[in-house]
């Protein structure tokens, strides 16, 4: 025992060693500069939204019937933040730890009236001077959302107070626990997302016949009722609650029964056996979730299928993209072309619209040449660019991109692609005398799509896991150790290229077929970056994140010319990609689902370790022990 | 075995930018050797290695393996003919996991194409497993320090001494016949170190590895080098067995040179 044991041991009162409870702070005993700073960070975040204009467009789409407006909540957000960040305190190495308190509150006002004094300084300057000039939304609309059409001293007071209570909310959730803010979160989210989600929702009733449903949750002009919102709470509350107690008491058997498998079968590895302990709730998941996305569609409407169709388009073109991009490593910042190459080939091919190419192939036809072009593509753009590194494959990458836009374009090939004025007249797609799929039957697309998207995750799901996928991702780790250790990183690289570009192919042959047109302007530089953002937001290198990223980001703010379910958004949505990807990369740069592979691995250590070693006849295990920090061995 | 040494360098020269990192070198390795380079720092044996494993283009000379050319081949090219390395500063593939840090180095060894993955031919699973088996072998060289449970973890956990491990691991799973350690014991303890110079022996007496080593650890290369190369500005100063080597003036004199620079 040593001396610090020694010491807290013989405290009177302390049975355990444990430190003492942490010193409380007194209200006002704040880091002033800090707050300060807060302040004035949240007052130029508030200006800056509510001149962007936000505020206004966004307030037409009610979340919440009578009380809170998309514009509304575009002022509303940002103080809690602010003063959650306020509130919480740096604890570094050595450095005793306070207690979360009334402090912390306080410290969330102070911020969020501070940083509304800008909106009241917005309110008051609006009204006295003119400088719509350079400042579009300098308005008297947007005066009328800030003074919430009543006086203008009522919105000059009663920001400030809205800025303090959301602030002090910020700044409490540290003191309320984690489970409480926890359910805040959670009660928060669902609301939003049942607000965000009307239009699917609205749709998914309709299909299933329960009109019923979504009369009751949402009033006449959008936006969910108050009293639907109270029982969203109120079952997000109960089901964090039901959570987290079933959280506790499947925590208190699993160590067991983790450790049950890998102590009966002594020599065996858990490793080498986890997927015989996949359970049997999890592979019926596995066979419901393809089924309910099968059927689903048949119940969903135009709308939510159009939605889901586009969605579905960017998976694709994400998947590629992420082969190139998560997999090997190579920031290919063109990627557009590949898309453009699939889409026009198909439009090429079978549209009696285009200028050369009379006798008009089926889209089948069509899609087996835009995949060979499309690899075509992938070599020419590849192989110039393999042996750069970094920066500068980035930018020819970027260039060949923007190179395919201006050819498509260009007067010179205009006999085959018709210039600026594109191909219209592609017809659908006829799949095998079955079923037509045209663009104004969004349904069809989307089973189109979905067959698709299957194939693109199981073609990347199998190459990531055999020799291509392991020597993709040895050259994305580094490279010339890669080639150093046998792998032909320029085949493999070009491998990527190829691949990434038959994905991105199809996706663009969907489109055509889907739109009935393309036209240059369609496959832009912005294009590309969509696409990038969608699978570094979504997180590299891992099928599921950039799925998910796909239908969050595409599925809500919308694509480059897609609208998403937040249409209002349409203005902004570069914008909010723009600050998205700054914020992922700042705080969570493995992205919304990192690679589960690493994040389980990291997890399962200890777990792994411990079953292990019990499961090591007595001798081994304790040489393994002594092994495992690799110092100070005997 | 022919009459020829297994490596056969001569008038080996490299220059970066005016400074000779070589200078004229000849260099031989006999098949079933283990030969160690020494000198003092900036000597110029990492470079030495970059060279022989394809990373460095030599401004002249001439490079053999087994009687066969070896300028001008991509590094791994040169890997495939039977050459291994490991990094002075480990390099491992932090992000991926133990074992597929030696399932991916035996890509040279390997033929299944994609096709075979996306259909799951039998070629792909038979390989796949071979593969498997034959990184889950190598690393148990390593007793069972990268087994078990630390196949499926990131090699980036893995502490100094096993990364340095799972780099020869890795080297090994390339099937080679020459293996480069570039201060294969570099930052370990001398228990660890002791332990890994048994472990070299045995890479050559059981697995029948030849292998040159760079090494500033002396009490390793008197262990178990059969011969002493010292280089010194690119030169080779002296040549000969670790005794015949210490002996020698001119070798003192490089590093007690190095070390009268440095003070
Ligand atoms: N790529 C390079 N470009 C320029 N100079 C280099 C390069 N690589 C090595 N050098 C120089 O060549 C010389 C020899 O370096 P090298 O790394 O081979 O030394 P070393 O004998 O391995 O030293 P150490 O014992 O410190 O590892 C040094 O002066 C180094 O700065
Ligand atoms: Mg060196």
């Amino acid at each position: 025992m040593n001396m610090i044991e020694a010491l807290t041991a013989a405290r009177p009162g302390s049975g355990k060693t444990r430190a003492a409870a942490p010193a409380r702070r007194r209200l006002l005993d704040q880091d002033w500069r800090r707050l300060a700073c807060a302040g004035a960070v949240l007052a130029v975040g508030q200006v800056f939204i509510a001149l962007t204009g936000m505020p206004v467009t966004f307030d037409r789409r009610l979340l919440i019937d009578p009380i809170l407006s998309l514009g509304y909540l575009a002022l509303l957000w940002l103080p809690p933040v602010v003063g959650n960040w306020v509130g919480r305190e740096q604890v570094l190495e050595g450095m005793a730890a306070y207690a979360k308190g009334g402090r912390d509150v306080v410290a969330g006002a102070m911020a969020g009236l501070l940083g509304n004094l800008g909106l009241t300084l917005l309110v008051l300057g609006i009204t006295h001077f003119d400088v719509r000039d350079p400042l579009v939304h300098w308005s008297p609309q947007l005066l009328g959302i800030l003074e919430f059409d009543q006086s203008v001293w009522l919105g000059a007071l009663v920001w400030p107070a809205i800025g303090a209570a959301t602030g002090a909310l910020g700044g409490a959730m540290h003191w309320m626990g984690d489970k409480t803010a926890r359910t805040m979160v959670l009660a928060l989210s669902t609301v939003f997302a049942a607000a965000v989600l009307e239009s699917v929702i609205v749709d998914l009733s309709q299909g299933f016949h329960i009109e019923a449903v979504s009369d009751w949750l949402y009033g006449p002009q959008r936006g969910l009722t108050l009293a639907a919102t109270a029982v969203i709470v109120a079952v997000a509350v109960a089901a964090s609650a039901g959570f987290s107690w079933a959280r506790a008491a499947s925590g208190r058997t699993a160590p067991q029964a983790s450790a049950q498998p890998d102590a009966a079968g002594a020599g065996s590895l858990p490793a080498q056996t986890a997927w015989r302990r996949i359970p049997a709730r999890k592979l019926l998941g596995w066979a419901f979730a393809p089924a309910a996305i099968i059927v689903l569609p048949l119940f969903l409407g135009r709308l939510t299928n159009e939605l889901l169709a586009n969605v579905g388009l960017f998976i694709l073109l994400a998947l590629g993209l992420n082969i190139i991009v998560g997999l090997a490593g190579i920031l290919d910042l063109g990627y557009v072309a590949f898309f453009a190459v699939g889409g026009y080939s198909v439009a090429v091919l079978t549209s009696p619209g285009s200028p050369r190419f009379d006798p008009e192939i089926p889209w089948f036809g069509a899609l087996f040449a835009a995949m060979l072009l499309a690899g075509l593509a992938g070599l020419l753009i590849g192989a110039p660019v393999i042996r750069m590194r970094g920066d500068y494959l980035a930018v020819v990458t970027l260039g060949f991109g923007e190179i395919i836009r201006i050819l498509l374009l260009s007067d010179w090939l205009s006999g085959t692609f018709n210039g600026a004025q594109g191909i219209t007249n592609i017809p659908g797609v006829e799949v095998f005398g079955l079923a037509t799929v045209r663009g104004f039957e969004p349904r069809s697309v989307l089973y189109l799509v979905l067959f698709f998207c299957a194939i693109a995750i199981y073609v990347s799901w199998r190459l990531e896991n055999s020799r291509i996928g392991r020597a993709w991702m040895a050259v994305r780790e580094d490279e010339s150790v890669a080639e150093a250790m046998g792998v032909d990183t320029v085949s493999a690289k070009i491998m990527a290229f190829v691949t990434g570009a038959v994905l991105g192919s199809f996706s663009g042959a969907i489109l055509s077929a889907k739109v009935g047109s393309v036209f240059p302007h369609s496959f832009a530089i912005i294009v590309s970056i969509v696409i990038l953002v969608v699978v570094i937001f979504g997180g590299m290198g891992n099928i599921a994140g950039v799925v998910a990223g796909a239908v969050v980001l595409i599925g809500v703010l919308g694509g480059p010319n897609q609208p998403g379910l937040l249409q209002e958004f349409a203005e902004y949505k570069i914008l909010i990609y723009g600050a998205l990807l700054v914020w992922m990369m700042l705080q969570r740069p493995e992205g919304l689902i990192p690679s589960a592979r690493r994040a389980r691995e990291l997890q399962a250590n200890d777990v792994n370790q411990d079953a292990w070693l019990r499961a090591q006849p007595a001798g081994r295990a304790t040489d393994d022990a002594g092994g495992t920090s690799d110092r100070g061995r005997p | 075995m022919s009459a020829r040494p297994m490596l056969e360098i001569a008038g080996l020269h490299v220059e970066f930018g005016g400074l000779h990192a070589l200078n004229k070198l000849d260099f031989t390795v006999e098949e079933g050797e283990i030969v160690a380079v020494i000198g003092p720092n900036g000597a110029g044996k990492t470079t030495f290695f970059n060279v022989i494993s394809g990373m460095v283009e030599p401004t002249g000379g001439t490079l053999a393996f087994e009687g066969q050319s070896l300028l001008g081949l991509d590094p791994n090219k040169i890997t495939a003919r039977g050459i291994a390395r490991t990094f002075q500063n480990v390099r491992l593939f932090n992000n991926m996991t133990v074992l597929e840090n030696v399932m991916v180095s035996q890509h040279c060894r390997t033929r299944q194409r994609v096709f075979d993955a996306l259909l799951q031919t039998r070629r792909f699973r038979t390989e796949e497993a071979l593969v498997r088996d034959r990184g889950k072998e190598v690393l148990g060289f390593f007793g069972t320090r990268l087994t078990g449970y630390r196949f499926d973890q990131p090699a980036s956990v893995l502490s100094y001494a096993n990364r340095r491990r799972l780099e020869i691991a890795r080297a090994m799973a390339t099937d080679p016949k020459l293996i480069l350690l570039d201060e294969p014991v570099a930052g370990m303890n001398p228990v660890e170190s002791a332990e890994l110079t048994q472990l070299i022996g045995k890479l050559r007496d059981e697995m029948g590895y030849t292998i040159v080593l760079i090494e500033h650890d002396m009490s390793v290369v008197r262990n178990i080098s059969d011969r002493v190369v010292v280089l010194d500005h690119g030169e080779a100063i002296a040549r000969g067995t670790y005794a015949e080597v210490s002996a020698n003036p001119q070798v003192i004199e490089a590093y007690l040179g190095q070390t009268t620079d440095r003070n």
